[in-house]
């Protein structure tokens, strides 16, 4: 049955997928719902459902998640409008990557989260302070990966197009960039990925919306139930975002495929 | 008329580590190639023929010497010597007939012209139908012949072709051979086609020219004095046998340094 790299089906993969999910579920109703775990600390799926809807109701959840997801995209393109140009010049050109290279490798260790403080300090509570975190956790990385991946062009067709007659220019717009654009868009949708933990971050401390800040206020009046709720909505963004970002890919990169 | 002259073009590569010797790859070589003439640089493998190829592109520079085109030294790579590479060089992202359009377009053509003659070079070198193909949906003899017809569409002074064909099998080997010949009978551009195959050096050659192995040389320099249009049934002829016999045993001598090292 299970034998080393062997392919499986796509029904028998998607069947396996969501059955994790079932079993997941199955579980945490048994332990819950079976009294084996108190309800003060985990609510049962029934009683998150519920406080969910009530959440999406009554008191405005939309709006919240519409604050988070904004964040997230504000604070990201942010990072990606200055971190993929300049990830390119690196990896085109080696002294501008020796002038960068050293501080960037040091402040993508910098955590994005110990800058809250000094971030509320400088720009306050309001949205410059949440862009800031998520700009300062992902653009570091973004410049780096971008600057590996236009690197890493393979040579003999640099060489074949310096022989076809191309300048820089035509090395870097017609070479470069084309030849690395689906790792590049691979690389933006791994670090939107990692911008969703830096929001939560910063929604948990000194905010006034979004999904973060509701768990934070949930947190008080103990309620899991819209806890689990928020951190469920925050993983199905999270997929939704990632198949869009796949199927984009898909559409403007044909060719990389098969 | 001599188009190309190599003179005393040597390559030494540094030492790979601190106090290591450095490496002649090349030593110092001269050779002219005349207007509309094929050469065939023949060797064994690691005799520095793809290094003279590539100083000749202006990939790499020469330790020492010079190498002219009609007159003028060549300083870096530019579209006057079109290469043709063994690793399959197409730009994946582009379409064939695009990537034969590349140069045009880095010459500022405009793109109805420059898609014309594309189309035009894909009907020629057989490839019609397959214009709007990726790369990646060839064989690797189809993508050869449009790395072929990328190059002659830029319409080089010269064209150059490091073992074109030295990762296609046998039976595809032999047609390309043919494609290209066909192909030079008709345009007439000076080419140098570097090789370690004893019999595609003939069979595509008016001059083949042998080197010896590491640190390489010119050791002969032998006129192929089959007629043209040449048929691929011209193998099994004696005068090319001959010709295969006499290359063979200047080449074994040489495989047998290169393998002792």
């Amino acid at each position: 049955m299970l034998r080393p790299l062997e392919p499986v089906s796509n029904a028998a993969r998607v069947g396996l997928g969501v059955l994790f999910f079932v079993l997941f579920v199955a579980l945490w109703a048994w332990a819950t719902l079976g009294g084996y775990v108190s309800r003060t600390f985990l609510a049962d799926p029934l009683t998150m459902a519920r406080e969910g809807y009530e959440l999406l109701v009554k008191h405005g959840f939309l709006y919240d998640i519409g604050m988070t997801i904004w964040r997230v995209v504000g604070g990201f393109v942010l990072a990606a409008v200055i971190a993929v140009p300049l990830g390119i010049l690196m990896g085109t050109y080696k002294p501008i990557e020796a002038f960068f290279e050293p501080f960037v490798s040091f402040a993508r260790y910098l955590p994005a989260s110990a800058f809250i403080p000094l971030l509320i300090l400088w720009a306050g509570i309001g949205e410059t302070q949440k862009l800031l975190v998520i700009f300062i956790g992902s653009v570091f990385q973004l410049i780096l990966m971008v600057a590996v991946a236009v690197a890493g062009t393979r040579r003999d067709l640099v060489e074949a197009a310096y022989t076809l007659g191309a300048k820089d220019w035509g090395i870097i717009n017609r070479v470069l960039i084309p030849s690395s654009a689906p790792a590049i868009a691979e690389i933006l949708r791994l670090v939107l990925g990692w911008a969703w933990t830096y929001v939560i971050v910063a929604e948990l401390i000194g905010s006034s919306s979004g999904i973060g800040h509701m768990i934070v206020d949930s947190q008080a009046l103990l309620n899991t139930g819209q806890i689990i709720f928020g951190i469920i909505v925050i993983g199905l963004i999270g997929l939704v975002s990632d198949f869009l970002f796949k199927l984009v890919n898909r559409l403007l990169f044909p060719w990389s495929l098969a | 008329m001599s188009k190309l002259k190599i003179e005393g073009v040597s390559r030494t590569f540094p030492p790979s580590r601190q106090g290591g010797e450095p490496t002649r790859a090349l030593e110092p070589t001269s050779l002219s190639v005349a207007d509309n003439d094929f050469i065939t640089i023949l060797g064994p493998s690691g005799c520095g023929k793809s290094t003279l190829l590539r100083i000749v592109a202006g990939l790499d520079r020469a330790t020492s010497g010079q190498v002219l085109l009609d007159g003028a030294p060549v300083e870096g790579p530019g579209p006057d010597r079109g290469m043709v590479f063994q690793s399959y060089t197409l730009f994946p992202w582009l379409t064939i007939a695009q990537n034969i359009a590349f140069g045009l377009r880095e010459r500022g053509m405009p793109e109805a012209e420059r898609l014309k003659i594309a189309h035009e070079w894909c009907q020629r070198v057989g490839l019609r139908g397959f214009e709007q193909h990726y790369p990646k949906q060839l064989s690797g003899g189809m993508q050869q012949r449009t790395a072929i017809a990328r190059v002659l569409a830029n319409n080089p002074k010269i064209m150059l072709l490091d073992e074109p064909f030295g990762a296609l099998d046998n039976q595809t080997r032999a047609l390309m051979q043919e494609t290209l010949l066909e192909i030079w009978e008709r345009e007439r551009k000076t080419v140098m086609f570097v090789t370690h195959d004893i019999e595609e050096s003939i069979f595509l050659a008016s001059r083949v020219v042998v080197m010896s192995a590491r640190p390489g040389r010119v050791k002969a320099d032998i006129r192929v004095d089959l007629p043209y249009p040449r048929h691929y049934t011209i193998k099994t002829s004696p005068e090319f046998s001959a010709l295969k016999a006499q290359l063979t045993e200047l080449i074994r001598s040489e495989a047998q340094i290169a393998a002792a090292h």
